[in-house]
C-alpha cells in the first residue's frame, strides 16, 4: 500500500525528474498500445503531474476519498493519458491496467469520467473545471479544511467564457486555497492556438489572481512555483505553465503542432527508443 | 380608446390566484426551515436573489450564501463543486438563464454524476411580461431530456413549501420551477402531500380528465367547477413532478374519462402534453387529447393577465377550449 503523500520540506528534484520520466514511459506505452492518444499534451504536462502527485499534493493513494485530501481537477479531460499514468505511478491504479487505455469497457477512458478512482470531476467539456474548483474551495473553506484545490486548464480553454466567470468569482471570494495550473502549450483542436491569448499572465493578474509564469518543463521551477502558491494572502493563485507538447521525444517535440499528434503505426518503437535515449542522457 | 393594461416592473406580483389567500416568498422561508435539519444546505444565486425569494435564507445564513454575479454557467459549476464537498446547494436564477445558458453544466457537471444540486428557476412560462428573453416557455422540455434530473413544476405555496423540503432530503439533482412573491394557496396543506414522482388526483370526473402541472392546476380546478355548471364532468390530476413521471397514475386517471386534456404553463411541445401522449400510447390507451399550453412560438411583452388570456392559459379560455372539445 502506497503511503500518503505530502509536500517535502526538501524536495528531491532529481527524484521528481525520474518520476516524470516514468510517467512519460507509461504514456508512450499506453499510446503505442492504443495506436493513438493525446500523447503530445500528456508528455508536455508530465513534469507538472510528477511534481503534484509525488510532492505538492496531500493525497492518499489507498483512499482517494480521504476528506482532507488536496483536490486535483483535470479540466482538459483529453489529457487523461497523463492522469492515468500519474495515478498508476502513485499506486491508485494498477500499472498493468494502463494497457487498457481507450479500450472498450476500460476504466481508463480517452476522456476522463469521474467513475474512475482518483478522478475528481468529469473533464473534457472545456470550461467546466475552474468553476467546480471554486465551489470545492468554498466548500472546503466552510468546513475549515486545510485541503487545497488545484485545477488544471489549458490555453485554448481560456477561450471558453466560463473560465473568466470562474476567475472573477474566485478572486471576489478571496479563495487563496485555490490554484489554477494553466497549460499553455500553444495548441488547440484546430492546430496552433487560433486566437491571440497573450498576455496570459496579465489577464489573470487583472482578474485578481496572484500569478506566476514559468517553464512548465523545468522541475525546479514547477516545484518552486507550487511552494509560492501556498501563500495565504486572500488571493487565488495562477501558475502559467509554458510547456512543450511531446516533451521528451525529440521527433514529437518538433513535429507539426497538432491537437491529435500524427504518429504512423510503425513509428512507435522508434519514438520509444528515442525517448529512452533522451532519458538515459538525463 | 379603453385604457390598456401595461407590463409591470420586474418583481411586481402579476399572477396571483383568483380570490385565494397568498403566502409571501414560500420558497425562501421553506429553505430556512429545511436548513434547520439540513445544515449542509448552502444558497447561491446569479444576481437574482431578490427576484427568486432566496433572501430569507441569505439573511438567516449570510456565511453560507454566495452570489456569483450574472454568470449562470459558473452558478451551476460552483454549486456542483460545493456539492462535491458534501453541501446541499440551492442555486437560483431565472429558468431561461438556467436552462439556455447553463445547459451543458447542468448535464455534465451535475446530472452526469448525479450531483446533489438543486436548481430553482424563476419566471416559468407566462409569469412575466418581459417577452421571450425572460419567459421560460421550453425549460421543462429541455430539463426532462437530461438523464437522472428530477424536474418539478409546483402549483402553489403549499406545493413549493413541501417540494422544497422534499428535494432537500432527496440525494440527487433537481430542477424546480419557482413561483415567487405572494404565491396563492390552492392545495390544502392538511390534505395534500407532495411526493417526488407522484401525481395527485384533486378531483374526479367522467367526461373529461384534465392532467395539469404547475400553476395550471389552479386554473384546471377552477375550470372544472365552471364546466360542471355547464353539465360537463371534469376531473383534475395534478402532476407536479415532470420527471420521474407518474405514468401509472396518469394512465389510471385517463382510463376513467372520455377525453384527456393537458394543461401546462409551457409550450405544448416536449412538455406535459408530450409526456402524456407517450405514456398513453405506450400503455395502449388511446384517448382524444386536447393540449392547453403556450403555442409553439416566442411570446411578446405585455401584462401577464393579457398574455395568459391571449394564449389560452386563463381559466375562462380553458373552459371555452374544453367545452368546445368535449
Amino acid at each position: 500500500m502506497a503511503l500518503r503523500n505530502h509536500p517535502s520540506e526538501t524536495p528531491d528534484i532529481a527524484a521528481l525528474k525520474l518520476r516524470a520520466t516514468s510517467l512519460r514511459r507509461h504514456m508512450l506505452a499506453m499510446a503505442s498500445g492504443q495506436g493513438a492518444g493525446y500523447i503530445g499534451q500528456g508528455l508536455g504536462m508530465a513534469d507538472v503531474l510528477a511534481a503534484l502527485y509525488f510532492h505538492e499534493l496531500r493525497h492518499d493513494p489507498g483512499d482517494v476519498t480521504w476528506a482532507e485530501r488536496d483536490r486535483f481537477l483535470l479540466s482538459t479531460g483529453h489529457y487523461s493519458i497523463a492522469l492515468w499514468a500519474a495515478l498508476a505511478e502513485a499506486g491508485v491504479l494498477p500499472v498493468a491496467e494502463l494497457s487498457t487505455y481507450g479500450a472498450d469497457d476500460s476504466r481508463l477512458d480517452m476522456s476522463t469520467l469521474d467513475t474512475t478512482p482518483g478522478v475528481e470531476v468529469i473533464g473534457g467539456s472545456l470550461g467546466h473545471g475552474l468553476g467546480q474548483g471554486v465551489g470545492q474551495a468554498l466548500g472546503l473553506r466552510l468546513d475549515k479544511s486545510p485541503a487545497r484545490v488545484f485545477v488544471e486548464l489549458s490555453d485554448g480553454e481560456m477561450q471558453e467564457g466560463a473560465t473568466w466567470e470562474a476567475a472573477m468569482s474566485a478572486s471576489s471570494f478571496r479563495l487563496d486555497n485555490l490554484v489554477a495550473l494553466i497549460d499553455c502549450n500553444g495548441i488547440q483542436a484546430d492546430g496552433k492556438v487560433v486566437l491571440d491569448m497573450e498576455p496570459v499572465a496579465d489577464k489573470w493578474r487583472a482578474f485578481g489572481w496572484e500569478t506566476q509564469e514559468i517553464d512548465g518543463n523545468d522541475m525546479a521551477a514547477v516545484v518552486g512555483a507550487l511552494k509560492a502558491a501556498r501563500a495565504a494572502g486572500g488571493k487565488p493563485h495562477a501558475i502559467v505553465l509554458r510547456t512543450l507538447p511531446g516533451r521528451g521525444v525529440p521527433t514529437l517535440e518538433t513535429r507539426e503542432k497538432a491537437h491529435f499528434v500524427r504518429v504512423d503505426p510503425g513509428e512507435w518503437n522508434d519514438l520509444i527508443r528515442e525517448f529512452e535515449k533522451e532519458a538515459a542522457n538525463g | 380608446m379603453a385604457e390598456r393594461a401595461r407590463t409591470l416592473a420586474m418583481g411586481q406580483d402579476e399572477a396571483t390566484g383568483a380570490g385565494r389567500a397568498g403566502v409571501d416568498a414560500p420558497f425562501g422561508h421553506a429553505l430556512v426551515e429545511a436548513a434547520k435539519s439540513r445544515p449542509e444546505i448552502v444558497g447561491l444565486t446569479a444576481d437574482l436573489g431578490k427576484y427568486t425569494d432566496i433572501l430569507p435564507y441569505r439573511d438567516a445564513h449570510p456565511d453560507r450564501f454566495f452570489n456569483v454575479g450574472m454568470a449562470e454557467q459558473n452558478l451551476v459549476a460552483v454549486a456542483a463543486g460545493l456539492a462535491r464537498t458534501g453541501k446541499i446547494p440551492f442555486a437560483t436564477t431565472y429558468g431561461v438563464f438556467a436552462t439556455r445558458r447553463a445547459y451543458d453544466y447542468i448535464a455534465i457537471a451535475v446530472a452526469h454524476s448525479r450531483i446533489n444540486v438543486k436548481i430553482v428557476a424563476g419566471l416559468p412560462g407566462l409569469t412575466t411580461g418581459y417577452g421571450g428573453t425572460h419567459q421560460a416557455i421550453e425549460d421543462l422540455a429541455l430539463m426532462r431530456m437530461v438523464p437522472d434530473l428530477v424536474v418539478i413544476d409546483p402549483c402553489d405555496a403549499t406545493d413549493i413549501r413541501q417540494a422544497t423540503l422534499a428535494i432537500a432530503e432527496h440525494d440527487g439533482p433537481v430542477y424546480m420551477r419557482l413561483l415567487r412573491g405572494k404565491v396563492p394557496v390552492v392545495l390544502d396543506p392538511k390534505a395534500y402531500a407532495f411526493r417526488i414522482g407522484k401525481a395527485a388526483e384533486i378531483r374526479t370526473g367522467g367526461d373529461v380528465g384534465i392532467i395539469s402541472t404547475g400553476l395550471m392546476t389552479e386554473r384546471a380546478i377552477d375550470a372544472a367547477e365552471a364546466l360542471e355548471k355547464r353539465g360537463i364532468s371534469a376531473g383534475v390530476l395534478h402532476v407536479p413532478t415532470i420527471k420521474p413521471f407518474d405514468a401509472d397514475a396518469v394512465a389510471a386517471f385517463a382510463a376513467k374519462v372520455d377525453r384527456v386534456v393537458t394543461a401546462e404553463n409551457h409550450v405544448v411541445v416536449g412538455g406535459l402534453a408530450s409526456l402524456v401522449a407517450e405514456t398513453l400510447f405506450e400503455k395502449g390507451l388511446v384517448k382524444p387529447l386536447t393540449r392547453i399550453g403556450i403555442p409553439d412560438r416566442y411570446i411578446e411583452c405585455g401584462s401577464v393577465p393579457h398574455l395568459q388570456a391571449k394564449y389560452g392559459l386563463a381559466t375562462e379560455r380553458m373552459v371555452e377550449t374544453i367545452a368546445k372539445a368535449a
